[in-house]
């Protein structure tokens, strides 16, 4: 129960704190301005999607979060939170087999190899691929990739799940069996989620909040809560009005571009 | 928690375990590797035949009376002779007098090329200095360089070794640069998202993402050196060191046609052998990487 305490007071907290962030590419006239003027806070334990056309500037967004990048102006706080970063690509090192991606995560955040070696083998289990460390990446369907990839993203220990499009290149009954998992692995670790999709539809299955992103410059232009007991369906029809409400305001703001 | 809860929530984990285990299987790549004898004869039989042919075009020649047959003998006279020649003590020391050079000039080569190729991947001025040098060098014939290393250092070990490195070298250094020049930049924004900076980042994202090609360099390099390795022995002869170049230089001196040619085999088998060597590595990290099916 003690835990359940700590998860109620903690849910007041911001984990990932955006104060007036702009990130401009390039200068003088040839000069991109990818995000301008967002400000967003997620509060721990919030699984907030991010959503937005092209060019809403979604990955140099999570770049910043992730400290692989520097913000033009504004300021990042994450709290000194461990962060992770998932791509729509799995990114998994072909040279290492699932196991050994899973222990390279843990190795580098101070594991003995034989510590690494057995939580490796239960990450793994708990993405359900218990068995198959000693698989090779290219051995493995573009699903399981991605479970990898997420077992990958957990050993490092980190509070803050920041996802790239993870599901983009997946097909529709894998991505909708790992909604499942995705959810069930965010509430049993109490993750903070931080997940990018041009798919409002899976915006809505996920997430606890929907931000809209306007693009060029990327900007914050609307949140939606989304209530509805979990898990929900995608092809339920309380998902599929409120990702239609989302998406006539995308149209709106692509609209303006034209 | 309430039990209930708890209850649904573990059958709904079972059920998704399931789905997973269920769309795991029918994704999963069911087909096996050959094996082992099929695919050795798989690879063997082309190049028997590419003997057969050769063996066949050169006793073809002979019969022509092109040449006379001392001059140009037949190839189951050179067979013959190479058969003697495993006999003879004077030959393995030959063999392996020369193998020592090429092992120990191409270890210098390997460790020279990949510190070279290191520094010119990861230093800009550096790149633009040698990068260029590097690749002007591979066009260098070796044996040009062998009137220069008997002038550095007289007809001794020292010279052929020089020869070996020079040509070897660059090729290993420029295997490795292009490596790391075309690591996916996916990989490398990876390593640094779980923490990997500076040396570690080198060790467990750069280097093994640039092995396929570092290797490529490896069989590159074997290549020129076991080149100018023959090319060294040929003009620098050495008292009392009996090496291939050596017994060659000595064939040809005493009009010796089938001993020559059943040297010119050796040479030949030697070489082929190292770069099938090189040839399997290359093709075991493309089959455990995927990058090809085999």
């Amino acid at each position: 129960m003690s835990d359940l305490d700590i998860r109620t007071t903690a849910a007041t907290d911001t984990a990932v704190r955006l104060d007036d962030v702009a990130k401009v590419f390039g200068q003088g006239t040839g000069a991109v301005r990818a995000l301008d003027g967002v400000t967003l806070d997620v509060p721990e334990g919030q699984f907030t999607c991010l959503i937005g056309a092209s060019g809403c500037g979604k990955s140099t967004l999570l770049n910043l979060v992730a400290g692989l990048d520097a913000a033009s102006r504004g300021a990042i706080d994450v709290g000194g939170r461990r962060v992770a970063l998932m791509f729509q690509e799995s990114a998994l090192f072909p040279w290492l087999t699932a196991s050994g991606n899973v222990e390279l995560a843990l190795r580098t955040n101070g594991s003995s190899r034989r510590a690494a070696r057995s939580r490796a083998a239960d990450l793994l289990d708990l993405v359900h691929l218990g068995g198959l460390g000693g698989k090779r990446p290219h051995e493995l369907s573009g699903g399981m990739r991605q479970r990898v990839a997420l077992a990958r993203a957990l050993a490092q220990d980190a509070h803050v799940l920041l996802m790239d499009e993870p599901f983009g290149a997946l097909d529709a009954m894998t991505r909708d069996l790992l909604h499942d998992e995705l959810e069930r692995i965010w509430s049993r670790e109490r993750l903070t989620v931080l997940f990018v999709t041009h798919n409002v539809r899976e915006a809505v299955r996920l997430g606890d909040r929907v931000v809209l992103l306007s693009s060029r410059p990327g900007r914050v232009v609307g949140t939606f809560d989304v209530d509805g007991e979990r898990p929900r369906r995608i092809d339920s029809p309380e998902v599929a009005r409120m990702a239609a409400t989302i998406t006539d305001r995308l149209r709106e703001e692509v609209a303006r571009h034209g | 928690m309430a039990d209930g809860t708890a209850t649904a929530a573990d059958t709904h984990d079972a059920r998704l375990s399931a789905q997973f285990a269920g769309l795991d299987a029918l994704e999963s790549d069911t087909s096996t590797r050959r094996k082992w004898l099929s695919r050795t004869w798989a690879a063997a039989w082309p190049k028997l035949i590419a003997i057969a042919i050769v063996l066949a075009v050169w006793q073809v020649v002979v019969w022509s009376g092109w040449r006379d047959p001392w001059v140009l003998p037949g190839p189951f006279t050179a067979l013959a002779q190479l058969r003697d020649f495993l006999g003879e003590g004077t030959f393995w020391q030959a063999v392996g007098i020369t193998m020592s050079r090429a092992v120990l000039g191409f270890a210098i080569a390997i460790v020279i090329g990949t510190v070279l190729g290191a520094l010119v991947a990861q230093v800009k001025p550096l790149r633009a200095a040698i990068g260029s040098l590097l690749a002007g060098l591979l066009t260098m014939p070796s044996i040009a360089w062998l009137p220069l290393a008997i002038l550095l250092f007289k007809l001794s070990e020292s010279a052929i070794l020089f020869v070996i490195v020079i040509g070897a070298a660059p090729s290993i250094a420029g295997g490795l640069v292009n490596g790391i020049d075309y690591i996916q930049p996916i990989m490398l924004r990876a390593g640094r998202v779980l923490g990997l900076r500076g040396w570690p980042l080198y060790r467990s994202v750069i280097l093994p993402a640039s092995l396929p090609s570092y290797v490529s360099g490896l069989k590159q390099g074997w290549a020129f050196a076991w080149r100018g390795l023959m090319a060294g022995e040929l003009m620098v002869i050495i008292a009392n060191r009996p090496s291939i170049g050596v017994q060659l230089n000595q064939q040809q001196e005493y009009n010796d046609a089938a001993g020559m040619l059943a040297m010119m085999i050796v040479i030949l088998l030697i070489g082929i052998a190292v770069d099938s060597a090189f040839g399997t590595v290359d093709r075991t990290i493309q089959r455990r990487w995927g990058v090809a099916k085999s």
